[in-house]
Parts: C-alpha cells; sequence; structure tokens
C-alpha cells in the first residue's frame, strides 16, 4: 500500500476475476501479508492489534446485549437484570461488555505512552497521532453513555454531572445541555437518544481506527529506535513475524481479561450501580469508572476563579484541556530525535509524567477536601507542564545519545552486547 | 398521563412531570416548621421548608457583603435582586423556602440541614449552603434556584 507498488499476483481464475474488478485480495495481501514491519518491534507494538480485537468483541457483545436490553427509565434497569439471570449466557455477555470496556481502555492508554515514548507522533507521522486521538474521544464518548444504560444510580448521578459540564459553557451551554437530555433533567427522552448514540459511536469509531490502520500503512510503523526503515535488511514481512507476536500478545492480554471476566466481574465498577436510579437522591460518594479518573481529578482539582474565569467553568475547561492537548503534541515537542531511548532526560519526565497520571487517577477516587485538592492542584500542574513546557523546552536543550544509522545496525549493537555480557 | 395535580414524591421511574412547561400543586398545611417536604417538578426535586426560627435568624443576619453569590436567583423577582433572606422567599410567608434542591455546581442533590451553615451540602463536590439555600463554600458558583411559583391559598403552592 505505502510503496504504491504491489507485488500480489493472482493465482487463480477466481483471484484474477475479483483482481480486475475489487481488488480485496490484493489490499489484504499488500496490508497484512507481505507488508513490511520494522525488525525491531517489540510487544508494546501488539496494543494496536489487541485494540481491535478488543473494539471487535465490544461490538458483537453489545450488539447481543442490545436485543435484550430496554431503554426505557421504567424498564432498563430490569431488563439489566433480566440479562444476568434470565438470558442464556447473559451473564457472560455483559461481564465481557462491562469488562471489555475496562480492558479497551487498559490497552489504548498503554497504546498512547508507546506513542508518546517512541515518538510515535512525530512527521510523519502527526495524522496518525491525531486520528488516535480522535478514537481516544469517541472511545470516552462511548464508555461514558453505555454506563448510563443500566440506569442505576451512578448511571444516573454520572449522567448529570457530564451533562452539567456543558452548562458551564457561556451563553450556549444550557442550551446544549437541555439538547443533550432532551429536557431539563436526565431522564426517559435522555435514556433514549444514549442508547441510540452508544449503537451508533461504536461505528463511528470504527470507520475511524480504518483511517488510522489506513494512515499506518501509509507512512509505515514507527520502531523503538525512532529511526526510519532505510534498507530491506530493517524490515520483516507482516505474515508471519508481526501476526505471530500480535497474536501471542492479545493471548496473553485475554488471560487477563479472562480472570476479570469469570473471577472479578464487578471488581472494576461500583456497587452503587446496582441500586435503580433515584432522581431525587445523590448517593453520598459518586466517582466515575476508574479510567476517567484521573480527568476527573483535574476537574475537582480547579476551585479557584481565574479573572472572568469562575471555578466550574474553569475545572471543566481544564479537563477538556487534558485530553485536547494530546492532539497538538506532535507540534509541541520540539526534539529532532523521536525515541526516548535515546533522551534521557525525556526519559525522566516521561516516566515522571505516567507516575502522575496514575496518581492523578487515584486523586479523582479520594473525596474533594482538604490536603487531597492541593495534590490534585500539583499533579494537574504537573500534567499540563508535561506538554506545555517540557516538550517544547526540552527538545531545545536537550543532548540526545548518540544514536545508530539504521534499525539493523541498532539490532546488531544490541546482539554484540548481550553477546559480550554473556562472555 | 398522570394526574398533574398530585405532588409527585416517591421515585416513580416514569416522570410524567418531567414534561415542560409542567406545573405541580403542592398543599403544605400538614408542614410544621422544622419539616420539609420535596415534591418533583420537571423532573427536579423542588424543596418547600418550613423554616424553624433559628433557621430563618440565620438566615436574615447574613450581610450580603458576605455572600459568595449576592443575587436572590428568585425567578419571582427581578433578575438583579439582592440575595437577602427576605428575597429568597414570599413577603408575609418568609418561613416557607421553596427551592429547587438541585446544586448549582454540577446538578447533584444537596442533603438538607447538613453542613457549616445548617442549611444544605452537597455529597458530590462539597458545596455547603446556608438556611436560605445561599452558597456559601466550596465549588458552586450560585444560590440554588427559586423556581416560578405562587401562592393559590394560604395552604397551597402552584409550581410553574
Amino acid at each position: 500500500m505505502s510503496e504504491g507498488h504491489s507485488t500480489y499476483t493472482p493465482r487463480t481464475g477466481i483471484e484474477r476475476w475479483f483482481d480486475a474488478r475489487l481488488p480485496l485480495p490484493r489490499l489484504v495481501h499488500d496490508s497484512f501479508i507481505v507488508y513490511p514491519v520494522p525488525r525491531n518491534l517489540n510487544y508494546a507494538y501488539t496494543f494496536g492489534g489487541i485494540l481491535t480485537v478488543m473494539l471487535a468483541s465490544q461490538i458483537v457483545t453489545g450488539v447481543v446485549l442490545a436485543m435484550h436490553y430496554t431503554p426505557d427509565t421504567g424498564l432498563a434497569f430490569n431488563s439489566v437484570e433480566k440479562i444476568m439471570r434470565d438470558v442464556n449466557s447473559g451473564w457472560l455477555l455483559r461481564s465481557l461488555h462491562s469488562n471489555g470496556a475496562s480492558f479497551f481502555f487498559i490497552a489504548v492508554y498503554i497504546h498512547i505512552c508507546r506513542g508518546l515514548y517512541y515518538g510515535s507522533y512525530k512527521s510523519p507521522r502527526e495524522l496518525l497521532w491525531v486520528l488516535g486521538c480522535t478514537n481516544l474521544l469517541l472511545m470516552m464518548a462511548t464508555a461514558f453513555i453505555g454506563y448510563v444504560l443500566p440506569w442505576g444510580q451512578m448511571s444516573f448521578w454520572g449522567a448529570t454531572v457530564i451533562t452539567s459540564f456543558f452548562s458551564a459553557i457561556p451563553l450556549v451551554g444550557e442550551w446544549i445541555q437541555q439538547l443533550l437530555l432532551g429536557g431539563f433533567a436526565v431522564d426517559n427522552p435522555t435514556l433514549n437518544r444514549f442508547f441510540a448514540l452508544h449503537y451508533l459511536l461504536p461505528f463511528l469509531l470504527a470507520g475511524v481506527v480504518t483511517l488510522h490502520i489506513w494512515a499506518l500503512h501509509v507512512v509505515g510503523q514507527n520502531n523503538p529506535t525512532g529511526i526510519e526503515v532505510k534498507s530491506t535488511t530493517d524490515v520483516v514481512d507482516f505474515t508471519p513475524y508481526a501476526t505471530v507476536k500480535d497474536a501471542f500478545g492479545i493471548i496473553v492480554f485475554l488471560f487477563f481479561f479472562a480472570y476479570f471476566v469469570f473471577y472479578l466481574p464487578n471488581f472494576l465498577g461500583h456497587p452503587d450501580n446496582y441500586t435503580i436510579a433515584n432522581p431525587l437522591k445523590t448517593p453520598a460518594h459518586i466517582v466515575p469508572e476508574w479510567y476517567f479518573l484521573p480527568f476527573y481529578a483535574i476537574l475537582r482539582a480547579i476551585t479557584f476563579n481565574v479573572g472572568p474565569i469562575d471555578s466550574k467553568l474553569g475545572g471543566v475547561f481544564a479537563m477538556f484541556s487534558s485530553i485536547a492537548v494530546l492532539f497538538l503534541v506532535p507540534w509541541l515537542d520540539t526534539s529532532k530525535v523521536r525515541s526516548a531511548v535515546y533522551r534521557p532526560w525525556y526519559k525522566v519526565f516521561f516516566w515522571l509524567f505516567v507516575a502522575d497520571v496514575l496518581f492523578l487517577g487515584w486523586l479523582g477516587s479520594q473525596p474533594a477536601e482538604g490536603v487531597y485538592v492541593t495534590m490534585s492542584q500539583l499533579a494537574t500542574l504537573y500534567y499540563f507542564a508535561f506538554f506545555i513546557l517540557v516538550m517544547p523546552l526540552l527538545g531545545l536543550i536537550e543532548t540526545p545519545r548518540r544514536m545508530p544509522h539504521s534499525i539493523t545496525e541498532a539490532v546488531l549493537e544490541k546482539r554484540a552486547t548481550s553477546v559480550k555480557a554473556e562472555e | 398521563m398522570a394526574d398533574l395535580s398530585e405532588p409527585e414524591t416517591g421515585t416513580d421511574e416514569h416522570t410524567l412531570l418531567a414534561e415542560a412547561p409542567a406545573s405541580v400543586e403542592v398543599d403544605v398545611a400538614s408542614l410544621t416548621p422544622g419539616m420539609s417536604l420535596v415534591v418533583q417538578w420537571r423532573g427536579k426535586p423542588v424543596v418547600v421548608r418550613n423554616r424553624t426560627e433559628q433557621e430563618m435568624k440565620d438566615g436574615e443576619a447574613v450581610k450580603l457583603a458576605d455572600l459568595k453569590d449576592p443575587i436572590a436567583r428568585n425567578a419571582n423577582l427581578p433578575a438583579d435582586a439582592p440575595a437577602t433572606d427576605a428575597n429568597r422567599t414570599t413577603p408575609g410567608k418568609e418561613a416557607l423556602l421553596v427551592m429547587v434542591q438541585v446544586c448549582t455546581h454540577l446538578g447533584c442533590i444537596p442533603l438538607g440541614q447538613e453542613g457549616d451553615f445548617g442549611g444544605w451540602l452537597c455529597p458530590c463536590h462539597g458545596s455547603q449552603y446556608d438556611t436560605a439555600g445561599r452558597i456559601r463554600k466550596g465549588p458552586a458558583p450560585e444560590n440554588m434556584a427559586v423556581p416560578v411559583f405562587q401562592f393559590t391559598s394560604d395552604t397551597k403552592i402552584r409550581l410553574g
């Protein structure tokens, strides 16, 4: 696909017939069989495949769940309980789907960290990165909306709080909020439109994923050295090398997934969501799903007014900015060197950033008071500083380590040092 | 259709009352000082509290300068009316506070007669309101809203 010349030669009559009309076998051959991948890809590079499997799994389980679910405020909660008790294998479908959302996010966060570490967003992969950020946004919207459908207490109050974010926007905020809700409060119209959107968004996601993979196959994969492919010794064929490695990564990942599905199905959920939604009573301690906790902590960290922006709008703005800033990463990082392997200081700041996000996640699960607020503010500060200060400035002042000239040289060097170490 | 003259106090899932522009009639005859009742209006809880002498005294004692939001937020008064205790209620009926019991931060339902100011405390993000439902502490930007309502008789209120 990327080279513009294909090595596919149809062998049978049927293949020739198809190739002249709809060259689908050629596309598969060029994209997933002889497609060249860097020879030094590690297991961090299997998460793209893992994510594709998770998306497919979510769509399949979701479609079947939709056959048994009723999007009506009076029936939704009970229809989910019916799925758990009466529908054949319904418990399994629902456990796969709800835990699947969590594991989808685990995979996507690792996938993003991989990209940040190896500089996979740098030219010519800016668009690939931006499409990936769009996927993250779609995933977040889909996951939030999906969590509302069981119509438990957390569903209801999560929906209330999150749709209220929009009311912070000046002038049009209330109008947007009422449009989202289909009324003045979370109610039956909200549930109906959320169900419709929860069915629609994954297919939009699949569409953007296709663009993401297309863009990837145009520019080719980055690799742990961040050095572009220069010769045929730098690459191996997608099949069998990447196929087998991806398959192994997927299987290991599915082991962890299955452990949660079968042995800890509610570990990542919240018990309050097994209480039916009550519009007149807010649970004492509301928290979003774990994968939103860092962003939730950023939202709550803004407790002060900044000029004309009050604390409410400021918090919402900070939270949306924490995602928006990801889109700008290709243009914020000024370093000529892609991979953190050759960037001694970036490596430190990167791992600090990962620790910071985990810390924010923990803070998001704590009550918003006292020392937690101060810690959230400091962690939020570093979150943004990493993108807005560290990325642009470090690229200008950091002295990178000596880099090999090619992927092949890097691989052989590594082999030589490991052989030496053994002697 | 549900009978709209009946106040919806339970947690019925089918809240037909949520449809705008529904109005609800509330009988407050049985409310003795220190009692509150909650009705559902446009899908949201509206509290009617018969305030105690002490609560009213506390509400009146607050200086406007100490308020985070100095506007009354009373839909029955001009938009710029100051948030005095009297402007939060109805003339001659100062004991009865009628208010949409929804936190102005992100829409949770504050708990009544809790917090440092003896009014309402939001469990979500810790906003605290005084005995007149005015924001005193925490992330919420505004006083809780007083909805459009009128006394149709001495003991009956019509919301909306």
